[in-house]
């Protein structure tokens, strides 16, 4: 059986489904990271004290440039597609997953780091907020790298038989991955900079 | 989106790299004010007025709200009524604090 409205927008929401599939999914990640900051402001205003810059604030500041320019490679990947250059889809695709890839190493160095230091989630109310939250966004990392990986390798045999709904395939890979991102933009000041 | 031009999206390509610019030099600010040393509240209004206009870049240019479907709107809509619910749970949970 066929997926009605790969390519072509239904009628009544003026979308292909999985645009709409998407944006609905991404509601529901917004209800859930929703419920963390909303966790993090009921333990912040119920603590005595909160730590101030005790994270590594110049890493933190590399991985959201790191993360950014993930966002650009990205939507570039898209706009490569929408200008039928298929190699240059494959580079930023590319780029995108190996940048996704930096960032959890600049995690992983940060997680060590803490551990080293007995910095773990037990070892304070702020500990184990941070480390719920980052670990949850770095789990959406990883996820966005798998399928941005399946679009760059086996998943873009279809360029060559259904070059439209591919197009559609990345812009909905992207829509997540720029949510992904998003939520790092109000992680970084939340956890790092207050 | 709709099906556009590679004209367009030329047009496209520009903007999506001044909104990198932005969102860099906007990271600068974030990270250079937190420095300051300011008082709690207004940090935190700063911190997050500056992370507000950064999201809003990704969404609208990145994420194409700025020509999406009303459909989407209306869910989007829905979903901001729903997690400013979330985060004024915790002010209610003050207000019930036992003094």
């Amino acid at each position: 059986m066929e997926i009605p409205y790969t390519i072509k927008a239904r009628p009544d929401t003026g979308l292909f489904n999985a645009k709409l599939g998407i944006w609905l999914f991404l509601a529901s990640e917004v209800m859930l990271f929703g419920a963390l900051f909303s966790s993090y402001i009921l333990l912040r205003i119920g603590s005595v004290e909160w730590p101030h810059h005790v994270l590594d604030v110049p890493l933190a500041t590399v991985n959201t440039a790191v993360l950014i320019t993930s966002s650009i490679t990205m939507v570039m990947s898209w706009a490569s597609l929408m200008m039928k250059d298929f190699k240059k889809f494959r580079l930023y695709m590319g780029a995108t997953v190996l940048l996704g890839f930096g960032f959890l190493i600049i995690k992983y160095f940060e997680y060590t780091h803490h551990f080293h230091s007995g910095e773990l989630p037990s070892h304070s109310t702020f500990f184990a907020i941070y480390f719920t939250m980052t670990g949850l966004h770095g789990l959406h990392v990883i996820g966005g790298m798998i399928v941005n990986s399946y679009f760059w390798g086996p998943g873009s045999k279809m360029w060559k038989t259904e070059p439209e709904r591919f197009t559609n395939r990345i812009e909905v890979a992207g829509l997540y991955w720029h949510f992904v991102d998003l939520v790092w933009i109000f992680l970084f000041p939340v956890l790092y900079l207050l | 989106m709709e099906l556009t031009h590679a004209e367009d999206i030329k047009k496209h390509v520009r903007v999506y790299v001044t909104v990198f610019v932005a969102l860099l030099a906007l990271t600068v600010v974030t990270v250079t004010i937190s420095y300051f040393s300011l008082a709690v509240v207004p940090a935190i209004i700063v911190a997050l007025v500056i992370a507000s206009i950064k999201g809003s870049l990704v969404a609208s240019y990145f994420m194409h709200l700025i020509s999406e479907k009303k459909l989407i709107f209306w869910a989007l809509i829905l979903t901001v009524v729903f997690f400013l619910a979330l985060i004024f749970l915790p002010i209610l949970a003050m207000s019930d604090r036992v003094h």
